[in-house]
Order: C-alpha cells, then sequence, then structure tokens
C-alpha cells in the first residue's frame, strides 16, 4: 500500500493542495497528516476542513502543538506563532476547533508510528535534530518505523541492532529502503513553511510493500500564500519566509 | 528469525540454490538459478545473522541498497535481494573469471600492461563515480574483468552513495577498508570524496608496476596514519626504468591532498589511454621521498587541513569534464574555428577543472593508398597537431589541462564519435560545414555526431553576418545556420 505523509501544513493552502496532486499523481491510498494543519497561514478554515474530509474517507491525522494550542494557549510559542493562533482562533468554527481537539497525539499502524513531535513524550513537542534526539524516541517505542514532523526539515534516521545510529538529509525524489534489519524515524520536512533553505512544498510517500520512503518537493504558488498572510494582517515575516524557505 | 537453511537444491524467493563457490571472511557465494534468467547467477549470503559481527552485517546492507541501483557494464547486473527476517541475500550476474588478485604472483607487471589495466578500472570508477556512488574498496580482490575487456567492480559493502543513508558513518571507531589501499582522508573520517577510489587505483598501480605497495601492509592505525604527511618512495627509486609518464600518473593518483589528484576517473583514464600526452611535472622525475620538513610541516599542521566541508560527488564530476573540440582546421575556415574557440572558451571558463582535448581527423580515402606526406613531402600528421597547438594557444591553459590529437579515418564522424565514447568525454563541440557542396557530397559529420553521441554536444555557426561574407554565392543555407550564442543538442 501506498502512504503518503504530510508534516506541517500551517494552514498553506496553496502549498497543501500542490501536494495533494502530486500524492493522488502517485497513487496515494492512504493518507496520513502528522499534525499541525493551522498556525502561520492564511487558509485554516479550508485546511481543517480538507483534513476533515480525509479523516472520513480513512486517512489518519494526529495533533501538533499548533493544533493543540487552539484549545490550549501556550506559553511557549513565539510571539509570531501566538499572534498567528490567535488570529486562527477567531477564524475556525466550533466543529473545525473541536476535531482538532479531538485529534490523538500518536497513532500506530502495522508496525509503524505516527507522531507530530517524537515518540518519547509526545506531549512535550521535543524536536527531533541530531541522532540523540531520534535514539531517544526510537527507544521510546517498540516500532520499527516512526514518522514525525515538527521541526520543518526532512532527515531520516537509522538505529542498529547494535544501537549505533545513522543520520542522513534526503534527496528528493530518490527511494529510500528501509531495511529492516534496523529501526528508522523518518522527520518529513514541511508542507507549508519549509525551513531547510527550499521553498518547495515536503511531503514523502512510503510504500508498505517495498518498504521504500521517497521525500518530494513539490513547486507550489507560494506569491499567493504569502499575500494572504500579508492582506490578513498576519506577521509579515510569516510571508516573507515562505519565499526563502527559512 | 527462522533463517533458512542454505543447501543445494534449497529454493529461495524462486531461485534454486545450486553449489557453494566461495567462502570468505563475511560471505558465501552460490551458484543459483532462476527460470526466466538466463544469465548465470551468484547468491550472496552473510556469513552472520542478525546481532551478531556488526560490521558483516552493515557492509551487507549497504551492497543491498546500492547494488540494485547500480547499472551499466561495470558492474555485476542485481537481480534480487532478500533481508535479514528471512535470509539475507544479494543475486547478482556471475562474472567468469579470476580477479586480479590472482595477478599478484606475477608483480611486476609489464609498463604497458599495468597501464591498461589501471584505464580499465578508471573508466569503470568514472561509470560508478557518475551514478553517485564511491567505491571505497578499490584493491586487486575488487576488480574482474567482462569477455569484451571492462573492467567489473565488485563488492560495495563499504561503498558510499551521495542518494541514500551512510549506515558506515558512525558504525565503526576506526575506518573500516583494506589498510593498505586507502586514502589518507578516509583515516579523518571522510567517506564522500571520490578522489579517495582515485588514491586507491594509485596504490594499486604502484604495486602492480613495482611490485611493492607503495605505503607497506601496516595495519595498525599508526602505520596507516603515516601517510597523512608522508608520501611513498617515488617508483624511479625502485626501477631505474620507470617511465616519466608512468610515475607521473602514479605521483598523481597518490597525492596527499585530494584537491592535487586527477579530479576525476575519467581524466585519470584520459591520461592512461594517451600517456604520450601526459604533461610531465617535477613528480615524474623526482628520486626521493619529500623533505622531511614538508613532512613535518603536513604532519604538525594537520588540524589545519582537517575535514573539507561535505564535498558533492556531482558537483565535482560537472566541474571537471572532459571538453572535445572537433576542429576541420584543413578548410581554412577561419571565422568557423573562431566562432569555436569562442564557445570552448565559454565552456573552460565556467568549469575550473576541465580539460580540452582538441582532435582533428586526417582523412583517408578508401580505396587509394594514403601518403602520410603531401605533395611538398611534409608530413601532414605533424602539421595538424601544429594547428592544433596554435589554434589552442590562446586559451592559456595550463599544460595538464590540454591535449590535441589527429586521428586517421575513412569516416571522420565515426572517428569522433569513437574517441568521444572511449575517453569519456562529457561535451563535444563541433562546427558546422557551412559549404555546402561539401556537404552534399560527404553528408554533415556534426549532423551524425550530435544525434549519436553519449554526451553533451554543441555545434558552433560563425555568426550571420561573417557566413555571408565568407560564403557568398552558395546556393543554400540552413535556416539555423546563424545561430549565436550556438544551439545546444
Amino acid at each position: 500500500m501506498r502512504l503518503a505523509l504530510f508534516a506541517d501544513i500551517h494552514a498553506n493552502r496553496q502549498a497543501f493542495a500542490a501536494c495533494l496532486d502530486a500524492a493522488r499523481a502517485r497513487g496515494a491510498e492512504r493518507l496520513v497528516c502528522l499534525g499541525d494543519i493551522v498556525g502561520y497561514g492564511a487558509d485554516p478554515e479550508w485546511a481543517v476542513d480538507t483534513v476533515m474530509d480525509l479523516v472520513a474517507d480513512g486517512a489518519l491525522a494526529v495533533r501538533g502543538n499548533h493544533d493543540h494550542a487552539i484549545g490550549m494557549p501556550s506559553d511557549s510559542m513565539n510571539d509570531d506563532a501566538t499572534a498567528a493562533i490567535d488570529w486562527t482562533r477567531g477564524r475556525l468554527n466550533a466543529e473545525q476547533k473541536s476535531f482538532l481537539a479531538g485529534l490523538p497525539l500518536q497513532r500506530d499502524d502495522d508496525n509503524r508510528l505516527y507522531v507530530h513531535s517524537e515518540a518519547s513524550d509526545p506531549a512535550r513537542w521535543r524536536y527531533v535534530r541530531d541522532t540523540a534526539d531520534a535514539a531517544r524516541s526510537m527507544m521510546a517505542t517498540g516500532l520499527r518505523i516512526t514518522f514525525c514532523g515538527h521541526i520543518h526539515r526532512p532527515g531520516l534516521y537509522s538505529m542498529s541492532s547494535a544501537a549505533k545510529m545513522t543520520s542522513f538529509v534526503p534527496t528528493s525524489g530518490i527511494a529510500v529502503q528501509l531495511l529492516t534489519g534496523r529501526r528508522w524515524l523518518a522527520v518529513l520536512g514541511s508542507v507549508g513553511q519549509p525551513r531547510d533553505g527550499d521553498p518547495a512544498a515536503s511531503f514523502a510517500m512510503f510504500d508498505t510493500d517495498s518498504r521504500e520512503i521517497t521525500y518530494l518537493r513539490v513547486p507550489y504558488d507560494m506569491e499567493t500564500a504569502a499575500a494572504r498572510i500579508r492582506a490578513n494582517g498576519l506577521p509579515h515575516w510569516l510571508a516573507d519566509r515562505l519565499l526563502i524557505g527559512r | 528469525m527462522a533463517a533458512l537453511k542454505m543447501q543445494p537444491g534449497a529454493e529461495i524467493d524462486g531461485f534454486t540454490v545450486g553449489e557453494q563457490v566461495h567462502r570468505g571472511g563475511m560471505a558465501t557465494l552460490w551458484t543459483v538459478t532462476h527460470p526466466g534468467i538466463n544469465v548465470p547467477l551468484l547468491m550472496k549470503v552473510p556469513l552472520v545473522s542478525e546481532g551478531e559481527d556488526p560490521a558483516a552485517i552493515v557492509s551487507f546492507e549497504m551492497e543491498q541498497m546500492i547494488l540494485p541501483r547500480l547499472s551499466g557494464p561495470h558492474v555485476p547486473a542485481c537481480f534480487g535481494t532478500g533481508d535479514f527476517e528471512r535470509q539475507a541475500y544479494v543475486v547478482m550476474e556471475r562474472i567468469p573469471g579470476q580477479t586480479l588478485y590472482k595477478r599478484l604472483g606475477e608483480l611486476p607487471l609489464p609498463y604497458d600492461e599495468a597501464r591498461a589495466i589501471a584505464g580499465k578500472v578508471a573508466a569503470a570508477l568514472a561509470s560508478l563515480h557518475r551514478q553517485n556512488v564511491i567505491h571505497h574498496d578499490i584493491k586487486p580482490s575488487s576488480v574482474m574483468f567482462r569477455g569484451h575487456g571492462e573492467a567489473v567492480l565488485i563488492d560495495f559493502g563499504l561503498s558510499h552513495h551521495k542518494h541514500l543513508p551512510d549506515l558506515l558513518q558512525e558504525e565503526f571507531r576506526l575506518p573500516f577498508g583494506t589498510a593498505p589501499y586507502m586514502a589518507p582522508e578516509r583515516l579523518l573520517g571522510v567517506r564522500d570524496d571520490p578522489r579517495s577510489d582515485l588514491f586507491s587505483l594509485g596504490v594499486l598501480l604502484y604495486f602492480f608496476t613495482t611490485g611493492e605497495r607503495p605505503f607497506g601492509e601496516s595495519e595498525t592505525l599508526r602505520g596507516m596514519r603515516r601517510r597523512l604527511w608522508r608520501d611513498p618512495y617515488p617508483p624511479r627509486c625502485l626501477r631505474e626504468d620507470y617511465p616519466l609518464w608512468l610515475q607521473e600518473i602514479v605521483l598523481r593518483c597518490l597525492e596527499i591532498d585530494p584537491a592535487a589528484r586527477y579530479p576525476t576517473a575519467a581524466q585519470l583514464a584520459f591520461d592512461l589511454a594517451h600517456p604520450d600526452q601526459v604533461k610531465l611535472t617535477a613528480r615524474s622525475r623526482r628520486l626521493t621521498r619529500d623533505s622531511i620538513a614538508t613532512v613535518w610541516r603536513r604532519r604538525f599542521n594537520l588540524g589545519a587541513v582537517q575535514p573539507q566541508p561535505k564535498s558533492d560527488v556531482a558537483a565535482q564530476l560537472a566541474s571537471s569534464p572532459i571538453v572535445m573540440v572537433a576542429l576541420d582546421i584543413a578548410e581554412g575556415s577561419d571565422a568557423l574555428d573562431e566562432a569555436i574557440r569562442v564557445t570552448a572558451e565559454r565552456v573552460m571558463s565556467t568549469s575550473p577543472s576541465a580539460r580540452l582535448a582538441c582532435v582533428n581527423v586526417l582523412k583517408l580515402n578508401r580505396l587509394a593508398i594514403d601518403r602520410t606526406l603531401d605533395e611538398q613531402g611534409q608530413n601532414k600528421h605533424v602539421d595538424r597537431l601544429v594547428a592544433l597547438q596554435h589554434w589552442a594557444r590562446p586559451f592559456r591553459l595550463e599544460d595538464n589541462r590540454l591535449t590535441v590529437h589527429v586521428l586517421e579515418a575513412i569516416d571522420p564522424a565515426a572517428a569522433l564519435l569513437e574517441f568521444a565514447a572511449v575517453n569519456l568525454v562529457d561535451h563535444i563541440i563541433i562546427g558546422a560545414r557551412q559549404n555546402s557542396m561539401m556537404r552534399a557530397l560527404l553528408g554533415s559529420v556534426s549532423a551524425k555526431v550530435a544525434s549519436e553521441a553519449p554526451c553533451t554536444v554543441t555545434v558552433v555557426r560563425p555568426s550571420r553576418l561573417t557566413v555571408q561574407d565568407e560564403s557568398e554565392g552558395t546556393a543554400e543555407q540552413d535556416d539555423a545556420s546563424a545561430v549565436t550564442p550556438p544551439g545546444m543538442f
């Protein structure tokens, strides 16, 4: 079965629509949303409605820290993020808010774990920045493959049977087989606000039969996405950063 | 884990196991057959199971990931892999014959034979590097040959693929590989520089031509680290008749700083194919090792030269192309030659390590017996070489970046295409013949080259103005004949 995995959509309609099209063109059979559907971007209603429809059709979704902050304001967010969350809260209706609040922190599915931040303590929203962070997450789950997001930069970690770690920055479009002899942590890039220097939207496909993961980059209409952020009075940096991927 | 029993007659994923043909330190090799696959097959099975020797497992995993992605004549074709959950294996094409290891008893080999062998290995490495893979274990037992002569590289357990996770990166405290052949930068943990393979090939070529290993057989880290500051004895110390060109090539491969080696395997292959064109530097004549002052400076400045930023295999290859210019100097078409020069200068200026091969074809008659002397008794071949050198002079390229070649052939296009293929040329620049009478009679050489070349071809035409000046009166002209800058094909 071919999975399409999306993390950190962040209410970026243009980016998410482009990624969904690309995933369908590649024959995606099941969609997985790894959290942070809202925050930063200017189309939270559309983003939440879209994910709700996908979930109704069998997609899996977990809750991210921005989704969580809609119902439970966070004091650890920076000013821009807080401003965007406050604005977003005013845009969502009760049904949309309750959908976000009701998302699980993690889901597992046939020896795979889906979580927004990492597995050792999902509600603490820690980042996976290096092999030490990855090892902590991998030690906390018995499942062979973990998919997460949160840091907005793609990364692929593995742990051998002797607990040796490897890290790798995946190349777009190149399938990597997740060998059965080791455990894997796949950190997805961000659909709606990439921060690895490439402004193109990021998602991944995973083939459960061949165990191959393919990270992909999708060009999208970032000018419109940025213009909508400015037009809605959100902090301008949230628009500017889309154009540079930082 | 329910491992299957490897024994003759066993069935694994449709492969029927035959006999065991080899048992090495890390793996066993079995012949296998599969209905529908008509080439002889080998199944490589790691000796250890999960949880045992991590080195064997990790290198097997690397081979499992890399081999199926490789293609071309220089690697065994891969027909399937099995994972550690059931029975780990890789099934590959069985290359008949022996590895170069079998030749060790005959060392030193004649210079020309060793040169030919190294040239084939360099061509194989060029193919591998273009597929984003660094072999990292080039040594005699990793090299085999096909019936047609192409070198085949085997054993990718230590290899590095630019687009795949490097499972060996943190696995071992010590660099893992074959000590006598290991490049110095590997001792500093660098695994992403393709020039490490050129160093190993240099060790092999030194060994095969002198009978001595340049860095001995030391397996200790201390012994291996010496090569970070200590250069080997020049081969001419060991053999008085050692050719200068060969020492130039060998010592350039063995440079401690990767940047001082050949920039690409293709450029090394080029020099090995044209020993008479190797530009000799002070390296070629050396009879002693570097002075102790140099060695100490290296040794105690190690920190200053340590790990460079990650090098990009593809970017490095892209900046070091072999550019071939096909010149028709005999026709005396100055405007076209000038247009070709402008184009070539543009290409060379953007690629700091590019090398330029200027080629002219001396056309032979199909029937008449050719004389190498023209009516005035001058040697046509030498005249052409001189003319090529004259044409190339304005480039002011360092000697080792320029070669000139006169090919003698009945079919110029075929000769140019063969030269490009054999020499791993990346880019051909060729002029389009303007004289329509000639083209009608002979066909278009540039069109044939452009359509059949294995690489990028730029077809150059003089600007419209100069064309009108020169060829006034010729009836027809291509609509596209005034393309400036030249079109890329």
